[in-house]
């Protein structure tokens, strides 16, 4: 029985872990399922919490960083970025026990 | 050739709002079996590696080598698929409306995405595209356009462009976005034959996956202006209260859906609650760039943060 990581990154509407979830990507170490670009229309849970409330573990959240003047009104990249994981046990490659 | 039909003042609005116009069976089947043709398009079953297949198609296409810079009306012998598809009045009038009169070809490209029967003997994974934003990180206010010209009916399962709309304004390096997966609100490029999807430069988007039993072609161009972007489209229509501002957070239902101002901020449902305002102001921005007039604002966003003494 060998360890894997899953990871799930969550976008959220702002920096509380219980707002709401506008983006989302998932990368599965078991090999158990395959995600990808465009392959969901509905973010897998509603917000950060509910990723908690489903055995999720957070291990990054974005900081809040002060703008930079002359940039204020920029956009650019998600702001509010989450990562969580889920460590599962696997047995030659398959996954065995979540 | 037939007199160009400019975009109207909404379909401008809508352009600076969202990044993306799609016009809908603009180009006719005579058009796109040409295209098909010029292209040297094989039947699917006579293709077996997707490799050899775009060999094939660079040696034997008739689709002209166009050096970057190169003036649109120059770009393409006359009478071919592209040249005619170009003169189209709506598409050339979408054309002048955005990039103006003399706009130069960047690059093109046709991209060809296989179904799942290439990739069986292949190691490498079937996969979509990732996130990304074209060319590289570009804060400019001129824009170039992006026409992406869909030859034959896209179904859901070919997996047709993914896009994000209202994502335009926002600058970021190219893939450096690859790790956003899926974001609320994205569309999937699923149309008739003969469609066109003409972008804003920034607008984030990856191909799809084909999971079809059937190729798919798409054919991009990227265009640049060579003149300021200014009222370059039917701007007849411009109504004559298009200065005056709304009362904000006040829901008349008397005002009409599409007003220029209501187009103009409408938010996306993936925004930020902060950031999404930053996207309204940028809008109007982009807006004011192209009356050509700083004086307009929607919903006071600019003139609140202007108003210093």
């Amino acid at each position: 029985m060998v360890a894997r990581q899953q990871v799930l990154v969550l976008y959220l509407a702002d920096s509380a872990l219980d707002s709401a979830v506008i983006a989302w990507s998932k990368y599965d170490g078991t090999g158990r399922e395959v995600n990808m670009a465009g392959d969901s229309e509905a973010p897998p849970y509603e917000s950060g919490l509910d990723a908690l409330q489903h055995g999720w573990r957070l291990i990054q959240a974005s900081p809040l960083i002060d703008h930079v003047p002359g940039s204020e009104f920029r956009t650019g990249y998600l702001r509010y970025e989450f990562f969580f994981e889920k460590i599962l046990e696997v047995d030659d490659g398959r996954t065995t026990t979540a | 050739m037939a007199e160009p039909q400019l975009l109207d003042s909404s379909d401008m609005a809508r352009f600076v709002a969202d990044g993306y116009l799609l016009m809908e069976s603009v180009v006719p089947d005579e058009i796109n079996r040409q295209f098909m043709d010029d292209i040297g398009y094989l039947p699917d079953d006579e293709i077996t590696d997707p490799r050899a297949y775009y060999g094939k198609l660079m040696m034997t296409s008739s689709i002209p080598r166009v050096r970057a810079g190169t003036p649109l009306d120059h770009a393409y012998p006359a009478s071919g698929a592209i040249a005619n598809l170009l003169a189209l009045p709506r598409v050339r009038g979408a054309i002048l409306s955005l990039v103006g009169e003399s706009p130069v070809v960047d690059h093109h490209f046709l991209h060809v995405t296989f179904p799942p029967r290439f990739y069986e003997s292949s190691d490498k994974p079937q996969v979509s595209q990732h996130t990304h934003q074209d060319s590289t990180i570009d804060p400019r206010m001129a824009f170039d356009i992006q026409l992406m010209y869909f030859p034959h009916e896209v179904t859901v399962p070919m997996g047709g462009t993914r896009f994000v709309p209202g994502s335009h304004l926002r600058i970021v390096s190219n893939s450096a976005i690859g790790r956003y997966q899926n974001i609320k609100g994205q569309r999937h490029v699923v149309c008739p034959a003969g469609s066109l999807l003409v972008l804003h430069m920034g607008i984030w988007h990856g191909g799809g996956l084909n999971t079809s039993d059937r190729l798919r072609y798409m054919f991009k161009i990227r265009l640049c202006p060579t003149e300021r972007q200014c009222r370059l489209w039917d701007d007849s229509d411009l109504p004559n209260d298009h200065y005056e501002q709304r009362a904000i957070f006040w829901t008349d239902p008397g005002e009409a859906r599409d007003s220029l101002h209501a187009i103009l901020m409408k938010p996306q449902g993936w925004y930020e609650y902060d950031t999404g305002r930053l996207e309204l102001m940028n809008r109007v921005k982009l807006w004011r760039y192209l009356l050509g007039d700083e004086d307009f604002d929607a919903d006071y966003w600019l003139t609140r943060v202007e108003n210093e003494y």
